[in-house]
């Protein structure tokens, strides 16, 4: 049982943290999103089968799974990425805050406005690191150059590159390196004021410095922002987040508390998985 | 350095002497392109720089006094500054340059927009599907018609109008502007601007297959990042898609634009004059334009000639002193040709360095 153990080390870590900062144990429980009995289809290729699952609110929520297990297509229909996708549909009702977000009502917009998105690739805009942060609020309406300005810097700040670009705002934000870029698509992210955040394998592309520091960025940012994180990183999940959830062939298998997911794992194919005996 | 028998090949030296012999069959054809067009510059500069004839001071001048400023010597300022004229000393290509400059100018303003909004809708709009598909290969099928094809429709489409106004000759549409009215004849007649409309129908698919092309190059990331950030299509398409792909629509439409302004045939057969002594508007240099600005409004409906046209004129002359004029034209526009597709690839260049994704 040393993976176990090694689990809950991280686990006990995160915890001594917590408190060391003060960060008030996650217990509310105020589910930000309700999922119930989701299924999604890829045209004939069913991708999701029902479904049903809560995310905590201002917690970090991890989804774990092998490859194509359904995690990403998951995540992506929170924020509706997956209608620019060609004979994608669903059924199952996904609420945000109570409101259903497939509602015909529900402009797709604004939607994703309030759930911002970070991919696994950093997709820098070609355009200077100032442009890049103010992008989202500028398509929103937002002309005033102070206000952006104050945004970008705040956003900036929240996501731990302001120090280090904060001289070359103007200079082309391809010529940072790949932790900066993804530091910079996450205060990109947070320029728009989301409520919820979502990660699909935030830190997949990154050395194990950058890993790091993109990890207690999202530590940090759990305080005020609902955070969805796809990994592939079982350490990961475990080091940054709340609540796991395993998927397993477009299956929902078993969703708790990270340290009991890890130690006490419910189903069989969950312990299977974090132990290293398949995926 | 011994080889071991079991290294030895049969055949080998054979298949090297074959792969060696390709590679010069290879180096030759590229060598025939660069030889041909070096020898059609060198001719034709020589040609047109042997003129006029040393020895030329006819005897029968008598202002000689005049004729030694007044010889318009291919590619001095003479020769740029004069229109054709029938003694091949005093002619220039005055109108010609300012014709194809006119042209080049209408056609860019016709074909780019509606070429980049064709290919945008193409690429960004419109679903995969039969229809287009069969735009599609409409489009690259038209990209090789002949020019004369396009020329014909330019006649009936433009100078002719189909003969609907045919009853009224001379009738012209006057629009008002705000400050000022333009003459518009209808039909447009032998004018600039149906030259310029039926070279926009001619250089049109290649403009669009061109901006297609920039505008797949586009790594689909940036869009879903553009969308996940709560920017609309139109808003994601204006801001990131197109910027990004200008370099290579700009390529492209500079290309297009060069084929354009060699194009004699279309010309030709839509009526463009050959002999011209006025500028489109009246206007021969920049500052004529602010003297007179309403010439710009009314530039796209005077008769014209063009670069290609006076060329064609000048050879096909009796007399033989205008084959010297000829290649001096033809110089001028390969000059034109060589900066427009240079400024291409600085375009290309520039942008391939800035924008790595």
């Amino acid at each position: 049982m040393t993976f176990m153990q090694s689990f809950t080390e991280l686990v006990h870590q995160r915890q001594q943290r917590e408190s060391a900062k003060r960060i008030r144990p996650v217990e509310t429980e105020f589910s930000k999103l309700d999922v119930r009995n989701l299924n999604f289809f890829y045209g004939e290729k069913q991708a999701l089968f029902d479904v049903s699952m809560t995310v905590a609110e201002r917690a970090v929520t991890a989804f774990i799974g092998p490859s194509g297990c359904g995690k990403s297509t998951f995540l992506r229909a929170i924020n509706r990425m997956n209608d620019i996708i060609e004979g994608a549909h669903h059924n199952g009702t996904v609420l945000l805050e109570g409101q259903e977000i497939y509602a015909p009502d529900v402009d797709v917009v604004a939607l994703r406005k309030r759930v911002g998105m970070v991919f696994q690739k950093s997709t820098p805009f070609p355009k200077s690191i100032f442009d890049n942060v103010a992008y989202g609020p500028k398509v929103a309406g937002q002309r005033n150059h102070k206000g952006l300005a104050e945004i970008v810097e705040q956003s900036l700040k929240r996501a731990a590159l302001w120090d280090e670009v904060k001289d070359r705002l103007q200079d082309s934000a391809l010529a940072l390196s790949g932790g900066q870029q993804q530091r910079l698509c996450i205060a990109r992210a947070l320029a728009t004021n989301p409520d919820v955040l979502l990660m699909d394998e935030p830190a997949s592309a990154l050395d194990p410095a950058s890993t790091s520091r993109v990890e207690d960025l999202i530590f940090e940012l759990k305080q005020n922002y609902t955070i969805v994180i796809v990994t592939h990183n079982m350490q990961q999940a475990a080091r940054i987040s709340d609540w796991t959830a395993f998927f397993y062939q477009g299956y929902l298998i078993e969703k708790d508390h990270t340290q009991k997911l890890f130690t006490t794992p419910k189903k069989k194919q969950t312990e299977d998985y974090i132990t290293g005996r398949f995926g | 350095m011994s080889v071991p028998t079991k290294l030895q090949e049969p055949h080998l030296a054979r298949r090297h002497r074959i792969g060696k012999a390709f590679e010069w069959v290879c180096c030759g054809s590229t060598w025939f392109g660069v030889v041909v067009l070096g020898v059609l510059l060198l001719s034709v500069g020589w040609k047109a720089l042997t003129w006029p004839p040393a020895k030329a001071k006819p005897a029968n001048n008598s202002t000689a006094t005049v004729d030694a400023q007044s010889t318009s010597a291919p590619l001095s300022t003479k020769f740029f500054s004069s229109y054709d004229s029938r003694k091949p000393r005093e002619a220039g290509i005055l109108a010609a340059i300012w014709g194809s400059l006119w042209l080049i100018v209408l056609v860019a303003l016709f074909s780019v927009p509606i070429g980049v909004g064709s290919a945008v809708y193409l690429e960004e709009y419109s679903n995969e599907g039969r229809l287009k598909r069969l735009i599609q290969v409409n489009l690259s099928n038209l990209a090789g018609v002949p020019s004369i094809v396009y020329a014909l429709l330019g006649m009936t489409a433009f100078v002719k109008m189909f003969g609907f106004f045919t009853k009224d000759e001379g009738k012209s549409l006057v629009i008002n502007l705000l400050f000022t009215t333009v003459d518009v004849p209808l039909p447009f007649d032998r004018t600039l601007i149906s030259g310029a409309l039926t070279l926009t129908l001619l250089v049109l698919p290649t403009v669009i297959v061109a901006s297609q092309e920039a505008l797949r190059a586009v790594p689909s990331s940036i869009r879903t990042a553009s969308y996940a950030l709560g920017a609309t299509q139109w808003q994601t398409i204006r801001y990131q898609v197109v910027p990004a792909a200008m370099p290579g629509i700009m390529t492209g439409v500079i290309l297009a634009l060069s084929r354009a302004m060699g194009e004699a045939a279309p010309l030709m057969l839509i009526g463009a004059l050959t002999y011209v002594a006025y500028t489109p508007g009246d206007i021969t240099s920049v500052s004529d334009i602010f003297k007179n600005p309403h010439g710009l409004l009314d530039a796209p409906f005077d008769k014209f000639t063009a670069l290609p046209l006076q060329i064609y004129q000048w050879i096909n002359h009796p007399r033989a002193e205008y084959a010297h004029l000829a290649a001096a034209g033809i110089m001028v526009l390969l000059t034109i040709l060589l900066l427009m597709n240079t400024f291409a690839i600085v375009i290309r260049h520039k942008f391939q360095k800035s924008t790595r994704w």
